[in-house]
């Protein structure tokens, strides 16, 4: 049976671990490397590293940290932040990453999908899409609008249309990101994840907000999402994957459990 | 006797970097590689893939690797395929119009093919549960259920119900996630991505002297 995600979302800033609320007041939450290994240990089913400053600072992904997470990452990795063309996404893979997640560039040259899944195989184009609740008018018929630049820049373009287009052109999966509820731990905007999940034919992760236990198990029971992702409620220590696993099973949520390999 | 020299076979279907770390991770001495001489003198070989069937044979015979990799099958060498290395190791793979493949498994790779108000999403993506019997020295401790990391939109099916070592279930399509025979092992799945099981098994691997029995 195919079981639901739990992903940790890993927010790097000069090569450290950092959470916001809201895209903003960032702090500093550890190692990207130690972190990464400490979550893997802890049960969660993959990793998102974005290297949040590449993009305003103009330069390209930190390759150097995707080298040393894959050192030491022995499950899937995403890395976005930085990617500018398919020579980029090359570079992210080539260094150890399994998919690359594109989003602004996206938005605006979404021929990269269709480069990116061409060369590279879908499985490795994650599309991110930032949205935002705007109202339902006839621009916009799902109520959400994709905003790019860490949520500064409305598109005036409709998430689930967005959604429908990208993986036409090449999306093997997509991560929708609430901006309105980003770290703040009220819960997931339900109703676009499942508009989506339920509209398009690849897997959708449910992003943005989660702050307790019930909003995973909302994530995938009423929001139909494929992968629920994290970052504050671990990142805190006020929750562990291990523990958030256990409820998902005790939930009836089909969810993988910890192996441990005996080293010598 | 350890298996200890491993080459991984480089013949232009994709990224191995994370195989590459994975067997250094426990322990492997590993050579990726496209210079079938070099692939030749180890003591076991990696046969990975991923991209389409039609590409992987051309860009195997172009490498001239196929001629090791069976050389190595026929003479005993623990072999282990991985993805579509896996499906190549069957008689014939629906993908790209049709393709022949090795035959060293009898047997055809089909699509999953669902009805569309199934609303089944393919590629099959994620951790699925892989059930075998137990007796395998490549699954050694690993339990049955044990969750291994999946993605393929083809899936295998063996003529022979012995050559089947694991099956998994997805969206009620049950298929071979690992199939093989005496020093063949081939799974659907990525153990190089598959966290510690996946690390279990491929130490499982090292150490495996390409026979079933003890």
């Amino acid at each position: 049976m195919l079981l639901k995600r739990l992903i940790v979302c890993l927010d790097v800033r000069d090569r450290r671990v950092t959470k916001g609320v809201r895209f903003l007041d960032n702090r500093d939450v550890g190692d990207p490397v130690e972190l990464a290994e400490k979550y893997c240990r802890d049960g969660a089913d993959e990793l998102v590293f974005y290297d949040i400053t590449a993009s305003a600072e103009h330069r390209p992904t930190d390759l150097e940290m995707v080298r040393r997470v894959a050192e030491k990452v022995f499950i899937p990795f995403s890395v976005g932040g930085g990617v500018r063309s398919s020579a980029d996404m090359r570079q992210v893979l080539l260094a150890g990453a399994d998919k690359v997640s594109l989003n602004s560039l996206a938005v605006l040259h979404p021929e990269i999908l269709s480069e990116g899944a061409r060369s590279f195989g879908r499985q490795c184009v994650v599309l991110g899409m930032d949205v935002r609740f705007a109202g339902v008018s006839s621009a916009l018929p799902s109520g959400y609008e994709v905003v790019i630049e860490g949520g500064r820049r409305g598109m005036g373009l409709d998430a689930l249309e967005w959604a429908r287009k990208a993986v036409d052109l090449g999306a093997g999966e997509i991560c929708l990101n609430a901006i309105d509820t980003d770290g703040v731990r009220g819960g997931y905007e339900l109703d676009i994840t499942r508009m989506i999940s339920e509209n398009v034919s690849v897997p959708v992760i449910a992003s943005g907000g989660a702050g307790e236990l019930r909003h995973i198990a909302d994530a995938f029971l009423r929001g139909k999402a494929d992968a629920a992702l994290v970052a504050s409620m671990v990142h805190s220590g006020d929750f562990t994957c291990g523990g958030i696993k256990q409820f998902m099973i005790d939930n009836s949520i089909p969810a993988r459990r910890g192996f441990v390999r005996k080293e010598k | 006797m350890c298996a200890k020299n491993i080459a991984v076979l480089d013949y232009g279907a994709g990224n191995l970097t994370s195989v590459r770390l994975a067997f250094r991770r426990v322990g492997a001495q590993v050579l990726v590689t496209d210079d079938p001489a070099a692939a030749a003198k180890a003591d076991a070989l990696v046969f990975p893939g991923v991209g389409s069937a039609a590409s992987g044979m051309a860009g195997l015979r172009r490498s001239h690797l196929d001629g090791v990799l069976l050389d190595g099958i026929r003479s005993g060498k623990p072999v282990l395929a991985v993805c579509l290395g896996m499906q190549m190791l069957l008689s014939h793979s629906a993908e790209d119009g049709g393709v022949a493949g090795l035959a060293v498994v009898p047997g055809r790779v089909e699509l999953f093919l669902f009805p569309p108000e199934k609303r089944v999403k393919v590629p099959h993506m994620g951790w699925n549960t892989v059930v075998h019997p137990g007796t395998h020295p490549v699954f050694a401790g690993i339990p049955s259920g044990e969750a291994f990391y999946f993605v393929h939109s083809y899936y295998a099916l063996p003529a022979e119900e012995e050559k089947v070592l694991a099956r998994s279930e997805y969206a009620g399509v049950e298929f071979a996630c690992a199939v093989g025979g005496r020093n063949v092992f081939a799974v659907q799945f990525h153990p190089e991505r598959s966290g510690e099981a996946g690390l279990q098994m491929l130490e499982n691997f090292m150490k495996w002297d390409g026979s079933i029995c003890c």
